[in-house]
């Protein structure tokens, strides 16, 4: 069996950040692999551990600077990895759903896996529609939010974290794609071993040439035109003062809301 | 133009957001004069329509076949409505049954989609404002397209409640060939020895604990305040506390007449489950952190500092 693992490199905020026109300076950004992406691979190399004949391909689109994420899951084991990339994504804002679709579907279609699994969503533009829309376009079957997956002959049975504290249970046939949430699993931390394996594995780069496509595939009538800090609400009193003064100060506040009074 | 809202429910009752999509379907009509078209798929349609028949819905369409959600039958359905309809504007919940058929939907459709709209308005175009890094930035992305799909974000707009005059109409729809998906049922997250949705006053903990063995340390504090210890989504996740102590969209919606929440940012899915709590106090060392908008009182500090010092005073 063939399981194919979409994985992102994200970029995270500092506290402080400064605004740049449409982006955050890259100063104030540091590059990790998507957490919900994390629950997916770990979720695929489970299942390559405990099945014979498992094959875990990890698919990224980013720059070259990604390849130093989608290392963390080939050092987490997944077994070959590729990265889309191309000149014509330099000059792109914003890669909304229907293009990340078309690159994704092209891969699906290139690699024919029996499975693929994404995370939920990503933590960065936070689309959180990405896999379902590629499962449409492949024409494979899905489910979403899924916090349990136990793998059948042609089906998987799935639970799907609802809204307050209900699951659903729920069987799906494959081939499908399922969006990952957190807490399925514990991922593991990347071992020095696995570390120094992952740098002889293969990461195939993929044009958009190499996937049949062309510069239209990043078209998109969805263009990111504004971007600000949103304006704080907040009217909250912040108690300022040394730690023991404003641990005093809160104390005085929740004794008088009877607090701690036995 | 033309708006379809698709309402949402799960075991017989319609979800909030689906009196929300109401108000932000009509918001969109209203930008040009239009109709708002709602639907309502699987259950009892005839009962959920007469819900949503509210104040500036022209039309409520009932799709009725089986009881609870199914994507295939829910994206059947949405894609035969719109092909009927034309709409200008569909929308949808961004809820975890939203994220298991808007995408699907779109995709089929070939329309753009805008998912977990937090406002937007109608000008020859659409142009929504989303967020993005965690919240952290909201952002404004215009759509040039006729036609478009939008998701929304649960309690971004205020529910509709007004009855109102609208024709309900059944719609049939039979699915095409066998479901790839089939529901076998619902389950409650365990219960646990502790019920947070009981206590009076929560000590809530979240990522800033940074380790599980740090966990002591706000223990102490909630047994020095008499108080009952929850927690954010990362912390259960990690598998440090139990599934039925998190507190959230998919954890449990609490009201204490207290909520300390010590090291957590407070994101939208947090802030769905303990927003309706009496006094929220928050300690954070991040002083533009989410939970400080929400929050009556806040430390902006290291909760390592404080939390100790706040475990003096009362011990």
């Amino acid at each position: 069996m063939k399981i194919l693992v979409t994985v992102k490199e994200v970029a995270e905020v500092e506290d402080d950040f400064e605004i740049d026109g449409l982006g955050i300076d890259e100063a104030y950004l540091e590059y990790d692999l998507n957490e919900w992406d994390d629950y997916a691979v770990e979720e695929a190399v489970q299942i390559a551990e405990a099945g014979d004949d498992v094959e875990v391909v990890s698919v990224t689109i980013g720059p070259e600077r990604s390849e130093e994420t989608i290392r963390m899951a080939l050092a987490k084991g997944a077994d070959r990895a590729i990265r889309v990339w191309d000149d014509a994504f330099e000059d792109v804002d914003l890669l909304d759903v229907a293009a990340k679709t078309r690159l994704f579907a092209a891969v699906v279609e290139q690699e024919d896996p029996d499975l693929v699994l994404t995370g939920v969503q990503a933590s960065d533009d936070g689309f959180g529609a990405t896999g379902v829309s590629v499962a449409d376009e492949v024409g494979f079957e899905w489910a979403a939010v899924v916090n349990e997956l136990e793998l059948g002959e042609d089906v998987a049975n799935v639970r799907r974290e609802l809204e307050g504290g209900v699951e659903e249970l729920t069987e799906v046939d494959l081939p499908a794609v399922l969006t990952i949430q957190t807490g399925i699993n514990e991922p593991r931390y990347a071992s020095l071993r696995g570390i120094r394996q992952a740098q002889r594995k293969e990461i195939a780069p993929m044009g958009l040439g190499d996937l049949g496509l062309d510069a239209s595939a990043l078209d998109s009538p969805i263009e990111l035109t504004g971007m600000r800090e949103p304006e704080s609400e907040s009217d909250a009193t912040i108690f300022e003062g040394s730690a023991e003064e404003t641990a005093a100060q809160l104390a005085d506040v929740l004794r008088e809301k009877g607090v701690g009074a036995q | 133009m033309t708006v379809l809202a698709v309402a949402d429910h799960r075991r017989g009752s319609l979800r909030d957001v689906s009196y929300e999509l109401v108000t932000a379907g009509r918001q969109l009509a209203d930008s040009t004069g239009g109709d708002l078209h709602v639907a309502v798929i699987s259950g009892n349609v005839e009962e959920f329509g007469e819900k949503l028949n509210l104040d500036g819905v022209d039309t409520v369409h009932t799709v009725a076949n089986g009881e609870e959600f199914n994507h295939d039958v829910y994206a059947g359905a949405v894609e035969a409505l719109y092909a009927e309809l034309d709409p200008t504007v569909l929308l949808m919940p961004n809820s975890v049954n939203g994220l298991d058929y808007a995408p699907a939907v779109a995709n089929a459709l070939d329309l753009p989609l805008v998912s977990d709209a937090v406002d937007f308005d109608y000008d020859d175009g659409l142009t929504a404002t989303r967020e993005m890094y965690e919240s952290k930035v909201e952002t404004t992305v215009d759509v040039d397209a006729d036609q478009v799909a939008v998701t929304i974000r649960g309690g971004e707009w205020p529910a509709s409640t007004k009855a109102g005059d609208a024709e309900i109409s059944a719609f049939d729809f039979e699915p095409e060939g066998e479901l790839g998906s089939r529901v076998l049922g619902f389950e409650e997250v365990v219960g646990g020895d502790v019920d947070i949705t009981d206590a009076d006053v929560l000590v809530s903990v979240g990522r800033g604990i940074e380790e599980e063995e740090n966990l002591e340390l706000v223990e102490e504090l909630a047994d020095a305040l008499g108080a009952t210890l929850s927690s954010s989504r990362p912390i259960v996740d990690a598998g440090w506390l139990p599934p039925n102590r998190q507190v959230g969209q998919s954890g449990k919606v609490v009201t204490p007449d207290v909520y300390l929440a010590v090291g957590i940012s407070g994101a939208v899915q947090h802030v769905a489950g303990m927003k309706g709590a009496d006094t929220i106090i928050a300690i954070n060392t991040d002083p533009n952190a989410p939970i400080f908008d929400i929050a009556d009182y806040g430390i902006v500090g290291d909760l390592f500092e404080v939390v100790p010092e706040l475990i003096e005073q009362f011990n």
